[in-house]
């Protein structure tokens, strides 16, 4: 305890210039992976004799918090513009697709600017009302409409798969987990014949039950790992103390675990939902009839007949299919990005 | 640590630690019922949707099959015909493993790039993350496909941008040769994910090992080098694992900036868009399953051969590196 390199959640706190010449006040001094903050007191205050030989400008130290500590200023500006230019360049493409949806069909192919000359909503009108006969609004409610049920049966059957891997040690629960992370591993294209051959035998072409039955059993093995990770990190004591009190499994997994799990379900709920929105592969095997196409296959047709007469529409029901995703990313991008770093570094 | 080794003992001494209702042989078979009974709709899914499948696409590939009339079985006829008698599949195998090969080291370069100006940067650093995520959500629908075919067509933005710099290559969509450089441009776009995952482990790296690395004199490629890539290689060889069975499934986006055709002269004809093909337009159910196994061979070979080489390049916390 009194030598501060033991401790590793605490050495990085007092190793960096800022946290040490006010160790008591720092918030990173208590975080929770410095245990009480009693205990990170005396390994805070071990350090600023130590560091007092180097005293720091306040203006090195703003740019410092800037760009890092002891960075060149010069290169400081010269990457911002890098990350600048970087995000033009990757955000170009969105930009594109909204100015275009304002050109009239016959600008394509002539106007190259981003800009058109002549905006109009003509496109939209246009979209509106559909194709092949279909508005795009049944389009769009097909596709609310499976990624919806996606989502109920990702957050049930997945959250019950994490808790038996999690919390219950039963003969046979590693071989499945392993079984469960091969899975994860697996091309979807290796399973997608017989499980068509199937769904054919029993007479769910042009029906959503193959689209959405895989989520209700916990298939995407993505979700499951997701949530074992968090249930992972629940402290025990919690359904410790339930189980003295009586508590079963069930009333655990729905009292305790459940509304801890609340930002792991939230992660998923978004990607299951984005995926299911994006999803092209699957409805375009088992959906044949136009009015129950989702937004993906419906595009398709787009793109098909109207590539190059009426190139406007195309453009405009892509950005329409594109809408809800990006609103998602801007509401939620927190507990995306949260989602995908865990997953990674606890792979 | 210390804080937690004290506080156990501690806690079962005060209250010698009560024992759930139920011991022993009742116990264990309530968890083992707790357990099968949570895990029934995943198990359904794995054995019906997932393993069983497997066994039966297995089974399918070695016979000839077209839906209506029951499969005949023709051994390794499937596998022999592909590889000798099906130039269209030779080359959907060569121009995969060319997409593969060469798109999922530049995208995890990017991703790695793009993570460490970012974790230089401690200001602005959550909006750059973001805006660079953006395209890893939406880079594989059939809306980018479609802007991505537009970008690239002749006179669009990509040629004229490239007019500019005297680079005048035409359009890229229907060019044999840069249909494929297209498509690692679309992958590429996407280099987000990868980049959130790397980002994560960057932080996780104790500063205290780069101050021990600069009290050695080490400068900024010594400190890459010796510190960044050893403590990060776990984090590269899961990226890499999965990057790269991903980008072996790509399929969307080829299906629609090709109209489905797999043109221009085969060039994003990739495995799984003629899976596709033979299976659901010719009905050769068959041929198709055996793609699919010949893909998944693929994927195994990969994922072998980096869980090989990973004893010699993978540290993992814990170890001296």
């Amino acid at each position: 305890m009194t030598d501060p390199t033991a401790t590793p959640a605490a050495a990085p706190t007092a190793a960096t210039p800022p946290a040490a010449t006010l160790p008591a006040t720092t918030p990173t001094a208590g975080t929770p992976a410095a245990g009480t903050p009693a205990a990170g007191t005396p390994a805070a205050a071990a350090t600023p004799a130590a560091a007092r030989p180097a005293p720091v400008r306040p203006w090195v130290q703003r740019l410092r918090r800037i760009g890092g500590p002891r960075r060149n200023p010069v290169a400081t500006i010269v990457w911002f513009v890098v990350l600048l230019a970087l995000t033009a360049v990757i955000l170009y493409p969105l930009v594109w697709l909204g100015f275009a949806t304002f050109k009239p069909s016959s600008e394509f192919g002539h106007n190259f600017a981003l800009v058109p000359w002549d905006a109009t909503i003509a496109n939209f009108k246009k979209v509106l009302r559909g194709i092949a006969g279909v508005p795009l609004s049944r389009f769009f409610l097909n596709s609310l409409l499976v990624a919806c049920l996606a989502v109920v049966g990702t957050l049930a059957s997945a959250s019950m798969a994490a808790y038996a891997f999690a919390r219950i040690k039963f003969p046979g629960a590693g071989i499945f987990f392993t079984g469960m992370i091969g899975t994860l591993l697996l091309p979807f294209h290796v399973i997608i014949i017989p499980q068509y051959i199937m769904f054919n035998k029993m007479g769910f072409i042009d029906t959503y039950v193959p689209l959405v039955l895989g989520k209700f059993l916990a298939c995407e093995a993505f979700f499951v790992f997701l949530m074992v990770q968090f249930v992972r990190n629940i402290p025990r004591d919690l359904d410790e103390a339930a189980r003295i009190d009586g508590a079963g499994h069930p009333r655990i997994f729905l009292s305790i675990i459940l509304p801890l799990l609340r930002p792991a379900l939230i992660t998923s709920a978004i990607f299951a939902f984005i995926w299911s929105w994006n999803d092209f592969l699957s409805p375009l095997i088992y959906l044949t009839s136009p009015e129950h196409y989702t937004l993906p296959v419906a595009l398709r047709l787009f793109n098909d007949a109207t590539s190059s007469s009426d190139y406007g529409a195309t453009v405009a029901a892509s950005f329409v299919a594109l809408v809800p995703v990006l609103l998602f990313f801007l509401f939620f991008q927190r507990f995306l990005i949260e989602g995908v770093a865990t997953q990674g570094l606890k792979g | 640590m210390t804080t937690l080794s004290n506080q156990t003992p501690l806690k079962s001494a005060v209250a010698p630690r009560p024992q759930p209702p139920g011991h022993g042989a009742s116990q264990a078979r309530r968890e083992l019922r707790a357990g099968y009974g949570f895990l029934v709709p995943w198990l359904i899914g794995f054995f019906g949707l997932t393993l069983g499948p497997m066994v039966m696409s297995l089974y399918l590939s070695f016979t000839k099959y077209n839906i209506f009339t029951p499969p005949r079985w023709v051994g390794l006829d499937n596998y022999i015909r592909m590889f000798t008698a099906d130039p269209v599949f030779v080359k959907s195998v060569k121009v995969t493993l060319g997409y593969v090969v060469v798109g999922t080291p530049l995208k995890l370069a990017a991703a790695l790039g793009v993570a460490l100006l970012l974790n230089y940067f401690t200001r602005g650093s959550g909006f750059f993350r973001s805006a660079f995520y953006a395209p890893s959500l939406i880079g594989a629908s059939v809306s980018i496909a479609i802007v991505w075919r537009a970008m690239f067509g002749t006179d669009g933005p990509v040629d004229s941008a490239l007019t500019v710099f005297g680079l005048d290559l035409g359009g890229w969509v229907g060019n044999v040769d840069l249909a494929v450089p297209m498509m690692i441009c679309l992958t590429i776009w996407q280099f987000g994910a990868p980049m959130v995952i790397f980002l994560a482990g960057l932080q996780g790296i104790p500063a205290e090992l780069y101050e021990a690395a600069e009290v050695d004199g080490a400068g900024a490629w010594a400190k890459f080098r010796q510190v960044t890539l050893p403590m990060l290689s776990s984090v590269i060889f899961f990226n890499l694992l999965l990057e790269t069975i991903h980008a072996f499934q790509v399929f969307g986006s080829a299906f629609i900036i090709s109209n489905g055709s797999g043109s221009p002269g085969g060039m994003l004809n990739f495995m799984t868009l003629y899976m596709y093909k033979r299976g659901f337009a010719d009905s050769q159910m068959g041929y198709a399953a055996a793609i699919a196994w010949v893909v998944l061979i693929f994927v195994a070979i990969v994922a072998a051969l980096l869980f090989r080489s990973s004893k010699a390049w993978v540290h993992y916390a814990g170890e001296s590196r």
